[in-house]
């Protein structure tokens, strides 16, 4: 069984269609990166993966159940475009919020032990409106990965981190992989994401103009899809 | 048990985030408090035709400053892109919808605690006369308030114009449960208790709450996924 099934997905905004009869699959420690221009289709089919939004045609499945299920949640990590957590709170108040929310058996102790690994321990109590951008986006990650997913879905999750940041999630999908997770990201910052990826699927105007494994070209030369595919 | 340890999770991160930054809460305080005076300014507070609306305005002062509140309670979760967060999260609809409902329900009836005592000092009325019946009725009212503004806030809150269009779908649903909590107000406040004559409109408040409880906690899942 694959972690991720897309199986014939059309996406429509009134009458434009955003995703057009996407065939996707991603196995158990593969990560898949999606590129594509920007208007792709790419945040679109990543939102109805998590389970944001639902498909107009198709189904996702996500270890072999629907995305909006409550088990198919839990093992579900995104990382969009806003960091997901909230101003007001401190950063353990946050991840302890989230670790409640998931059914952790320890919520504080788990938020302890991110904030940890991603070098924030010594602001656990500093309310993150007053937190740098860097040490936000550390948090965000830390959210993401709080409840151990198995199927981790990344929105250009390379962009506008800091070096730090970017070293963070890295080892951290690293790590992912290698425990057999699967990861799905989108991403414009192509040598980051196919230094990781397994498999690529170039997204042209919301079809999927490419799919299949990673090879030594495309990481050797990133514009060679898009050269050969179509710019979107 | 998971549903409602969901609910008061979200319950509480809802009055943590208000209390601390208080931004809806003082606002609603505040326009409670200038709209009574106001009133108690356009109109002789020591005359009868006044004493007899005395229910009516204060409902009105309750659902206008209430908005304030329940505008904030799902745009509160777009900075950030933290209603994400939360849709993303093992959390059924119903249990993000009940944990807000019980935080705006809860600041909403601080808002009213001030109130009240400040409108007995303006219109000159001793609204103690009939309290726990009182009180039952703003419980009611205020719960009628939550769940059409908790419900319309989430069905806003990608719309730009939210502020305008809160106010604009809730208070149409909500005139039934209006016109119940004021005449059931205007007689209390009168001295008049809860009889045969106005039990219909306190059935009718305890109808309307259970009904769009319901239809709230079933409907809320399409409204926030589509």
């Amino acid at each position: 069984m694959n972690a991720v099934a897309v199986d014939g997905v059309w996406k429509f905004y009134g009458d434009y269609p955003a995703l057009r009869d996407i065939q996707l699959e991603a196995a158990g420690g593969a990560c898949l990166a999606l590129i594509g221009r920007n208007g792709a289709g790419k945040t679109t089919l990543l939102r109805i993966l998590a389970g944001f939004s639902r498909p107009g045609r198709g189904q996702v499945r996500i270890c072999g159940t629907a995305p909006r299920d409550t088990a198919t949640r839990r093992r579900i990590g995104f990382i969009g475009h806003g960091i997901s957590v909230y101003d007001e709170l401190s950063a353990v108040e946050n991840l302890t919020l989230f670790a409640r929310l998931y059914g952790l058996p320890e919520p504080r102790k788990a938020a302890g032990e991110w904030l940890e690994r991603t070098g924030l321990e010594r602001v656990a109590g500093g309310l993150v409106r007053e937190f740098s951008r860097g040490m936000r986006q550390r948090l965000a990650v830390a959210r993401a990965f709080l409840h151990a997913p198995s199927v981790l879905l990344l929105d250009e999750p390379f962009t506008a981190l800091d070096d730090r940041a970017i070293a963070l999630l890295q080892r951290l999908l690293r790590e992912a992989l290698a425990e057999g997770k699967t990861i799905v990201m989108s991403t414009h910052q192509l040598r980051e994401a196919l230094e990781l990826a397994t498999h690529v699927a170039l997204l042209n105007r919301g079809k999927v103009a490419f799919s299949g494994e990673r090879t030594p070209q495309m990481a050797a030369d990133s514009g060679f899809l898009y050269a050969r595919y179509g710019e979107g | 048990m998971d549903f409602l340890r969901q609910v008061s999770v979200i319950a509480a991160k809802d009055l943590r985030a208000e209390l601390r930054t208080k931004e809806a809460l003082n606002g609603s305080l505040a326009f409670a408090l200038v709209i009574l005076l106001l009133f108690a300014f356009a109109f002789d507070p020591t005359g009868d035709t006044t004493r007899e609306i005395s229910g009516g305005l204060l409902w009105i002062v309750f659902a206008f400053a209430g908005t304030l509140i329940l505008n904030r309670s799902f745009a509160r979760e777009l900075p950030n892109d933290c209603l994400d967060a939360l849709i993303a999260a093992p959390v059924s609809g119903a249990a993000l919808f009940l944990g807000k409902a019980i935080a705006n329900y809860l600041l909403l009836l601080a808002v009213e605690s001030v109130s009240l005592p400040v409108f007995g000092i303006f219109y000159n009325m001793r609204w103690t006369a009939q309290l726990p019946e009182l009180i039952l009725v703003l419980l009611l009212g205020t719960w009628a308030l939550t769940v059409i503004g908790t419900m319309t806030s989430a069905l806003t809150v990608n719309i730009r114009l939210r502020e305008v269009m809160l106010p604009m779908l809730t208070y149409p649903v909500l005139v039934p449960a209006l016109m119940g909590a004021m005449q059931l107000t205007m007689a209390l406040i009168a001295g008049t208790p809860i009889n045969a004559e106005n039990v219909m409109w306190l059935k009718m408040l305890i109808g309307f709450d259970l009904i769009y409880t319901a239809v709230s906690l079933v409907l809320v899942e399409t409204v926030l996924v589509g």
